[in-house]
C-alpha cells in the first residue's frame, strides 16, 4: 500500500521581551536558579498577574507579518494542571479567543513553492524546569523560566514530509528572528517544534490517528523524528496493528520516538477564562503603530530582489534566509551595481569561507562594502576571478581596503596589451611543438599555451584577452 | 443528574486530593445535595445572553516592559518545605 | 474604653491625649482578656503591634498627621503581610510566614495604622460561620454559644467585642455583611474593583473585594478613604479618581429612594429579622425617604450561580498549595503524584475539598457549557435586574441574612442550609455592586440583627450617607454586648 503523511506543526516561540509577560522579573538566560523569579513567577499567595506590552505587539507583528486576522478582543484562559515547573498549577494561556487567527507561510521546497496555512497563533506564558540530576532521588526545580513569554504558533495539518515541516520550520524561525519577536535560538529552547504526525493510505480522506512528537529543539532533530515516526506508524499498520493517539518524545541518541502518555492519561484542562485578566483589546491606532515598526518581510524581499537584482527565485529564496543576509547581500549587490554577481559571491566564496570558520553572516570579517568593491572590480576587468580569491583573502585577514591590497599584493590584471603581447610571442617562442601542433590542428595545443601565457603573466593576463590575442597570432 | 462515587474519585484525582472509597462514598452524598441546588439554574433558558466574566466591562490594562523585580530567592526558600542550590525540591520528575 | 469611634480616637491622638503606642497597649490588653473566649485573632504579635505604633508616634510627632494616623486596626489573615504568620484559616499555611505586604496592608501602614494582629476566618474564606477556620471556631461576642458568621467572623467578633476599633474583611458571597449582620456592627463591601486584590489570598477573583469594618458607617468611609485606590498591580483594580467617601455622611435623606426587593420579603425570612428592617424603613421615611417595590426576578438563582462560579475559580486558584514552594507539605509521600495528593489531603479542610471538587467538576470536559458557562449567563441576567432596578431607586435596602447568628455546630453538617445563609448578600458580588450591613435591632435571644443596603457601582458615598443619617437617629450600632464591656 501506498502512505501519504500528514503532518502539522505547533511551535513555541520565546518572545523577546525584557521582563515576563505578567510579572517585572528579567527574562535573561542563564541566570542563577530562581534568582528571576519573582513572588508572582512562584505564584505566592495572593500575587496577581499583568500583561506585559511587548508581549501583546509581538504577537500583533507576528499576525501582521503573516497575513492574519487580528482578534480584536481576544482573552486568557486557565489551562489546569498540576506539574512541579508550573507554580500556579495552572498555565495562563489563549483557547477559544486566541489573538492571531489564519494566516499563511510560503515555503521552498526543492524548486518547488507551496503555501501552509496557519490555524492559530496565542499568547501564553512559559513553565520552569526540572532539573532531574539527583538530590538524594530528588528533582530540583528552577523557575527562571516561569512566565518568558510565548507565542504558541499552530499550523494546519497540511505538510506533507518531513523535507516540507522543516521548510516551514526554517521558514517560521526566519520570519520571526526576521521581524525581532523572537532570538531564535533553539539550544536555549526560544524556538521549540511540537510535531502532529499521522499516515494514511493515499486517497483516504480521513486523517490517520496522530502522534504528537513534543519539544524537538533543532531542525536535524525535527526531520529524524517525523522520519522515524513515520516509518514506525507504516510499519505498525502494516503488520495489522492500530495507532493510538499518543504523545511521544524523540530520543536523539537512538533515533527513535518513545512513548510519553497515551490518550487515557491525557489531562482534563478544565480551561476556563481567567479571572484575574480582562479581555485584551486591540484597536486601530494600535495596530497601525506597531504595522509601522515592521521591516520589509522576507516575502517581499524575495520578489523585490528578483526583478530589482535579477537573481534567480532560488537564490532570492537563499538570500532571505535571515535578515542579516538579506542585508548584507543588498549592500553588497549597491556597491558594486552588479546583484547576479553580488549573489554568486555571497552564496559561493562568502558563504563557504564564513561555514569553514563558522560564522554568521553579522560576524563576517569582510564587509559587505569591502565585496561590493571587489565585485566592482572584478567587472571593470581589474581582477579575473583567480585573482578576486586572492583579494578576498586579503579582505578576510583584515588587510585593507580592495585597492590597496590589489596594489600591495600585485594582483591587477595585466591591461597594458604590448606586455600581454610580449609575454605571448616568448611563450610561442619557447613551445615550438605545441605551435606546431595547434597549427596542424590539434585544438588541445590551445589550452596547453593559454596555460603557459597565464603562468608567465603570474595569473595577471586577462584570460579573455589572452585567448583572443593568442588565436589570432597563431592563425594570423 | 447525579455524581457517582467514580465521578467523585475522578475529580479528586484531577484535583490531587486523596480521597479513600469511603470519603468518595461520603463526599458524594454532600455533593449530590449541593448539585440538586445547582440544578435549579440549569432549566433556565439563557439562549442569546452573554456571559459575564467580570463585573465591570473594562479592557486589560498593560505593563511598559520593564525588567522591575529584584532577587529576592533567600526570602522566598526561607519558607520553601525543601530546597537544595537555589532549587525546590520535588520528589522525582518523570516525564 | 471611652471613646471608639475612629473619629473619636484620631481626635484624642491628635491632641496628644493619648499615644498610638497606649491606645495599642489598650486594644491588646483588652484582646489578652476577652480573645480566649472568642478566638477571633490567629496571630497576635505585641512587638510588632507596639513596634508600629511607637513609628506612628514619631511621625504625630513630627507633625505628619494622616487623618487616622496611629489608630490601630485588625487585619483579617487573609491579607499577605510582610513578616507575619499569613494562614488564611488554614492548615494549609499554617507556617506561611508572608514575605511581602497585600496593597491594603499598604494602604494602612502608609496611613500610619497599626496592626492589632490578624484575625481568624473560615478556610480559605469558604464558610459562613467561622467554623471551617483550622485555628478553632469565633464565638459570637453576643453569645458564645453561636457563631459569628462568616468568612470574616474573627474581624466582626474583635469589633463587636471592642478589641479592635475597626478591621479589615473580604467579602465573596457575603464574607463582610453576614458576620456584621449576625455581630452587630457596620460592615461594607466596595464595588469590584475599587480595592486592590494584590496580595489578599484569592478565593473567587471575579468576586472577591476587600472592605472595612467597624461599628458604625462613618468609620467605614474613613477606612474606605484609606483602602480604596489604584494598584497597578491588579488587572482588576479600576483607574479612578480617589474619593472622599465621608463627603456625603452628612447630607439629609428627602427625596431619596429607597428599593425594596419583593424577592427579598419573601419565604424563608425569620419574622424577626423581617420586623426589624421594616422598622429601619419607616426611620428612613422618617428622615425624608420615599420607598419604591422593585424585583429582583434572577436573585433566587444567585446561590446556584455562585455556587458553580465560586468553587470553578477557588479550585484553580488553590492549585498553587502543592508542598512545593511554601506552606504545608504531607509529612510522608512517596512519588510526586502520593506528595501532591497527601498534602493538599492533609492540608485542606473538609469544605474547602468540597468546593475544590465541585469546581473541578463543573469545569471538568463535557460539564463546562451546562455549568459554568450557564452561570455566567445567569450572572449577567442577576446584574440586569440590579442595572432596572436602579433606574427607579437610588438604593436598595433589605435584610442581610435571612436569621440572625445560629448555633456553633447547628449547620456545619448541612452545607447546603449553611448556602442559604448567602442568599441575600451574594447577588451585589455577582453583580460587583457595593453593598453593606448596619445594624438595626436585636431579636428575642438578644442576639443581633442586620440590613442591607445594595448601591449602584460605585455609590459608596450615596450608601454610606443612607447609613449614616440612619445611625444618627438610631443606636443599635453603639450596643455593646453585655459582660464584655
Amino acid at each position: 500500500m501506498k502512505w501519504e503523511t500528514v503532518i502539522g506543526l505547533e511551535v513555541h516561540t520565546q518572545l523577546a521581551t525584557r521582563s515576563k509577560i505578567f510579572s517585572g522579573s528579567s527574562t535573561a538566560f542563564g541566570a542563577a536558579p530562581n534568582t528571576q523569579a519573582s513572588a508572582v513567577d512562584i505564584a505566592l499567595p495572593g500575587v496577581l498577574p499583568v500583561l506585559n506590552k511587548s508581549a501583546v505587539e509581538c504577537a500583533i507583528k507576528f499576525g501582521l507579518a503573516i497575513g492574519a486576522t487580528l482578534n480584536r478582543i481576544n482573552v486568557f484562559d486557565r489551562k489546569n494542571y498540576f506539574y512541579p515547573d508550573l507554580p500556579k498549577g495552572y498555565q495562563i494561556s489563549q483557547l477559544a479567543k486566541p489573538i492571531v487567527e489564519g494566516g499563511a507561510l510560503t515555503i521552498q521546497v526543492g524548486d518547488s513553492e507551496r503555501t501552509i496555512n496557519l490555524t492559530r497563533a496565542h499568547m501564553e506564558e512559559d513553565a520552569g524546569k526540572s532539573l532531574h540530576e539527583d538530590f538524594h532521588g530528588m528533582s530540583g526545580i528552577d523557575l527562571n523560566r516561569a512566565g518568558t513569554p510565548l507565542l504558541e504558533i499552530v499550523s494546519e495539518p497540511e505538510m506533507r514530509s518531513s523535507a516540507e515541516a522543516v521548510a516551514y520550520a526554517r521558514a517560521l524561525h526566519t520570519l520571526v528572528t526576521w521581524i525581532g519577536i523572537c532570538d531564535g535560538n533553539m539550544q536555549e529552547g526560544s524556538f521549540r517544534v511540537d510535531a502532529n504526525v499521522s499516515v494514511r493510505p493515499v486517497g483516504q480522506a480521513e486523517f490517520g490517528t496522530r502522534r504528537e512528537i513534543k519539544n524537538l529543539n533543532s531542525f536535524k532533530f525535527l526531520q529524524q523524528a517525523i522520519d522515524y515516526e513515520v516509518r514506525w506508524q507504516i510499519e505498525t499498520l502494516e503488520d495489522g496493528g492500530r495507532i493510538e493517539q499518543a504523545t511521544v518524545l524523540f530520543d536523539p541518541d537512538s533515533g527513535e520516538t518513545r512513548m510519553m502518555r497515551s490518550k487515557e492519561d491525557a489531562h482534563d484542562y478544565r480551561y476556563f477564562p481567567d479571572p484575574d485578566l480582562l479581555p485584551v483589546k486591540l484597536d486601530e491606532d494600535w495596530i497601525e503603530q506597531v504595522r509601522a515598526t515592521l521591516p520589509e518581510l522576507p516575502a517581499a524581499m524575495q520578489a523585490r530582489f528578483q526583478s530589482e537584482y535579477g537573481v534567480s527565485p532560488y537564490d532570492a529564496a537563499v538570500l532571505t534566509g535571515s535578515r542579516a543576509l538579506a542585508d548584507y547581500f543588498e549592500a553588497a549587490a549597491k556597491a558594486c551595481g552588479q546583484g547576479k554577481l553580488a549573489a554568486n559571491w555571497v552564496m559561493g566564496e562568502l558563504s563557504a569561507a564564513l561555514n569553514k570558520a563558522d560564522l554568521g553572516i553579522e560576524q563576517s570579517p569582510v564587509s559587505a562594502a569591502h565585496l561590493g568593491a571587489l565585485i566592482a572590480r572584478i567587472h571593470d576587468g581589474t581582477l579575473s576571478g583567480k585573482l578576486a580569491k586572492q583579494v578576498f583573502e586579503g579582505l578576510w585577514e583584515g588587510a585593507g581596503e580592495v585597492d590597496a591590497i590589489i596594489e600591495a599584493r600585485g594582483l591587477k590584471q595585466m591591461s597594458d596589451s604590448g606586455e600581454l603581447e610580449k609575454i605571448i610571442d616568448e611563450v610561442m617562442a619557447a613551445n615550438a611543438k605545441s605551435v606546431e601542433e595547434f597549427r596542424s590542428g590539434k585544438e588541445k595545443a590551445f589550452n596547453a599555451l593559454v596555460g603557459q601565457v597565464m603562468k608567465a603573466s603570474k595569473g595577471k593576463a586577462n584570460p579573455a584577452q589572452v585567448n583572443e590575442s593568442l588565436r589570432k597570432k597563431l592563425t594570423g | 443528574m447525579s455524581l457517582t462515587t467514580d465521578d467523585v474519585k475522578r475529580i479528586a484525582r484531577l484535583a490531587r486530593i486523596e480521597t479513600s472509597d469511603a470519603e468518595a462514598q461520603a463526599t458524594q452524598t454532600q455533593l449530590n445535595s449541593i448539585f440538586d441546588l445547582i440544578a435549579t439554574m440549569q432549566a433556565v433558558d439563557t439562549s442569546g445572553v452573554s456571559p459575564m466574566a467580570h463585573a465591570q466591562e473594562v479592557y486589560q490594562r498593560l505593563r511598559p516592559d520593564v525588567a522591575t523585580e529584584t532577587d529576592r530567592r533567600a526570602a522566598f526558600q526561607a519558607i520553601a518545605p525543601a530546597v537544595e542550590n537555589g532549587l525546590y525540591l520535588v520528589p522525582k520528575v518523570i516525564d | 474604653m471611652s471613646a471608639t469611634s475612629l473619629t473619636a480616637l484620631a481626635a484624642q491622638l491628635k491632641a496628644k491625649q493619648v499615644s498610638s503606642r497606649e491606645l495599642a497597649q489598650q486594644y491588646l490588653d483588652r484582646i489578652a482578656a476577652l480573645n480566649p473566649s472568642i478566638n477571633a485573632f490567629i496571630t497576635l504579635d505585641t512587638e510588632k503591634t507596639l513596634l508600629e505604633a511607637a513609628a506612628a508616634d514619631a511621625l504625630i510627632a513630627a507633625g505628619q498627621a494622616g487623618p487616622l494616623i496611629g489608630v490601630p486596626i485588625a487585619h483579617k489573615d487573609i491579607f499577605c503581610t510582610d513578616g507575619w504568620l499569613t494562614t488564611c484559616g488554614s492548615k494549609m499555611l499554617h507556617n506561611f510566614v508572608a514575605p511581602y505586604d497585600a496593597h491594603v496592608i499598604q494602604q494602612f501602614k502608609a496611613a500610619g495604622m497599626p496592626s492589632l494582629g490578624k484575625t481568624n476566618m473560615d478556610e480559605f474564606a469558604m464558610g459562613s460561620s467561622n467554623e471551617t477556620s483550622y485555628f478553632g471556631a469565633v464565638k459570637n461576642p453576643w453569645n458564645t454559644a453561636y457563631v459569628p458568621g462568616g468568612s470574616s467572623g474573627g474581624a466582626a467578633a474583635c469589633v463587636a467585642a471592642r478589641m479592635a476599633p475597626a478591621a479589615t474583611g473580604t467579602d465573596t458571597g457575603g464574607s463582610i455583611r453576614q458576620p456584621a449582620a449576625l455581630c452587630g456592627i457596620t460592615g461594607l463591601k466596595p464595588t469590584y474593583g475599587l480595592v486592590s486584590r494584590y496580595g489578599m489570598i484569592a478565593f473567587a477573583s471575579s468576586l472577591d473585594q476587600a472592605g472595612p469594618m467597624a461599628p458604625s458607617a462613618e468609620d467605614c468611609a474613613l477606612l474606605l478613604n484609606v483602602m480604596t485606590g489604584f494598584d497597578p498591580k491588579d488587572s482588576t483594580c479600576l483607574e479612578r479618581d480617589k474619593e472622599d467617601y465621608t463627603r456625603d455622611l452628612d447630607k439629609p435623606l428627602s427625596g431619596l429612594r429607597v428599593g425594596l426587593p419583593k424577592e427579598f420579603f419573601a419565604e424563608g425570612l425569620n419574622n424577626e429579622v423581617a420586623a426589624a428592617v421594616e422598622a429601619a424603613v419607616s426611620e428612613l421615611k422618617k428622615l425624608g425617604a420615599t420607598t419604591v417595590e422593585i424585583s429582583l426576578a434572577n436573585s433566587k438563582l444567585a446561590i446556584p450561580v455562585y455556587y458553580v462560579l465560586a468553587p470553578a475559580e477557588a479550585s484553580s486558584n488553590l492549585s498553587r498549595f502543592d508542598g512545593v514552594r511554601y506552606g504545608y507539605r504531607a509529612p510522608e509521600y512517596g512519588n510526586l503524584d502520593d506528595m501532591y495528593c497527601k498534602t493538599r489531603a492533609q492540608g485542606f479542610g473538609a469544605e474547602v475539598k468540597r468546593r475544590i471538587l465541585i469546581g473541578a467538576y463543573v469545569l471538568s470536559h463535557g460539564y463546562y457549557d451546562a455549568y459554568y458557562l450557564q452561570a455566567q449567563k445567569i450572572r449577567r441576567l442577576i446584574a440586569e435586574d440590579f442595572n432596572a432596578a436602579f433606574k427607579t431607586c437610588d438604593v436598595i435596602l433589605g435584610p442581610t441574612a435571612p436569621g440572625t447568628a445560629f448555633k456553633l455546630g447547628e449547620k456545619s453538617d448541612d452545607p447546603v442550609e449553611m448556602y442559604l445563609n448567602d442568599l441575600y448578600t451574594i447577588p451585589a458580588n455577582l453583580a460587583g455592586l457595593p453593598g453593606m450591613s448596619l445594624p438595626c435591632g436585636f431579636d428575642g435571644k438578644g442576639l443581633p440583627i442586620g440590613l442591607q443596603l445594595v448601591g449602584d457601582y460605585f455609590s459608596e458615598a450615596k450608601m454610606l450617607n443612607v447609613a449614616h443619617q440612619y445611625q444618627r437617629v438610631t443606636d443599635w450600632h453603639t450596643r455593646q454586648p453585655e459582660g464584655l464591656k
